[in-house]
């Protein structure tokens, strides 16, 4: 039954909120060691002075303020400018930083979509991501079920986000195991002639930067 | 003498303890050079706090599907890159 059919008041609304949500548990588990650890740390920083609490907090926000529309930004300029597009791809972090977001140098690596070639990111090791240009990562992608099949049967994983490729077009994994952040830059949808960049970059997609999906007009 | 794009490598099929990152299911497999990423830091050092170990050579080697699974690849000719420290490679055609 949805939770909001509660017509019916004969039955026990036990575990329910009176809007008809479940209750999620409270936290009242005790803090892991990794917690405690991290709770330890930062007090003993702010106490000796190296940060402050709105130091942490500042970052925080700044982090939280990264979306995938700084990487949509980037790809809808690369589809219209190909100047620049051959700039982003000979060196991604220079090129970013022309556009006023920062990726520490060479550290920014674009690989181009082409009927040939589909490109799909993954960090078996743990999860790196290019945060600076896509923000925090999906859930999925920490996941050790996309992480480890991703690199066995990358097709099994794409056509699970509803991307089936054509036959002739090759997959490339990009294992990020090291220093470098990537960034797909899809294929330019057809019937997208008439459109700006602006227009253009709301089709583009954090999936589709991560390479689990293709922008559509 | 750094490895030079396009040349055949081997990932050594070490297992040694501490923080390493070459994924396990790229140890021994033959790969080539795709791109040289210059200099680094060396995270096997840097992991422990050993600022003043020398820094690595960093690569990008693409591998086949088919020399990493073998029979098992989904589809033998798609690829797969991954960031490789030169501590960690060996030319292919070295005894192995």
């Amino acid at each position: 039954m949805p939770p909001h059919d509660h017509h019916d008041h004969d039955h026990h609304h036990e575990g329910m909120s009176p809007s008809g949500h479940p209750y999620r548990p409270d936290q009242d588990a005790p803090l892991s060691y990794f917690q405690r650890m991290e709770i330890a740390v930062r007090e003993l920083l702010v106490e000796k002075g190296v940060t402050s609490e709105a130091e942490i907090a500042e970052q925080v926000a700044a982090m939280d303020a990264r979306s995938p529309a700084l990487g949509a930004a980037v790809v809808a300029r690369a589809w219209t400018d190909p100047e620049f597009k051959a700039r982003l791809l000979a060196d991604g972090s220079a090129a970013c930083a022309e556009m006023g977001v920062p990726v520490e140098a060479m550290k920014l690596i674009v690989v181009e979509n082409t009927p040939e070639t589909h490109n799909v990111v993954v960090c078996t090791l743990c999860s790196c991501y290019p945060r600076n240009l896509l923000g925090l990562p999906p859930d999925w992608y920490k996941q050790r079920a996309y992480r480890s099949r991703t690199v066995i049967e990358p097709r099994k994983v794409l056509a699970e986000f509803g991307l089936t490729l054509p036959e002739g077009t090759d997959v490339q994994v990009h294992d990020s195991t090291a220093d470098m952040r990537y960034l797909v830059l899809p294929m330019r949808p057809a019937g997208t002639e008439d459109m700006d960049e602006a227009a253009l970059a709301a089709l583009v997609g954090r999936d589709a930067m991560i390479g689990v999906a293709v922008p559509t007009a | 003498m750094p490895y030079q794009v396009g040349e055949a490598v081997r990932l050594l099929p070490l297992a040694p303890p501490g923080h390493v990152r070459t994924p396990w299911y790229l140890r021994g497999k033959i790969g080539v050079i795709e791109r040289d990423l210059g200099e680094t830091g060396d995270p096997e050092a840097l992991a422990y706090g050993r600022t003043d170990a020398p820094p690595r050579r960093l690569y990008r080697v693409r591998f086949s599907m088919d020399a990493i699974w073998g029979a098992a690849a989904e589809r033998p000719e798609d690829r797969l890159d991954a960031e490789i420290f030169d501590n960690w490679l060996e030319p292919a055609d070295a005894p192995a």
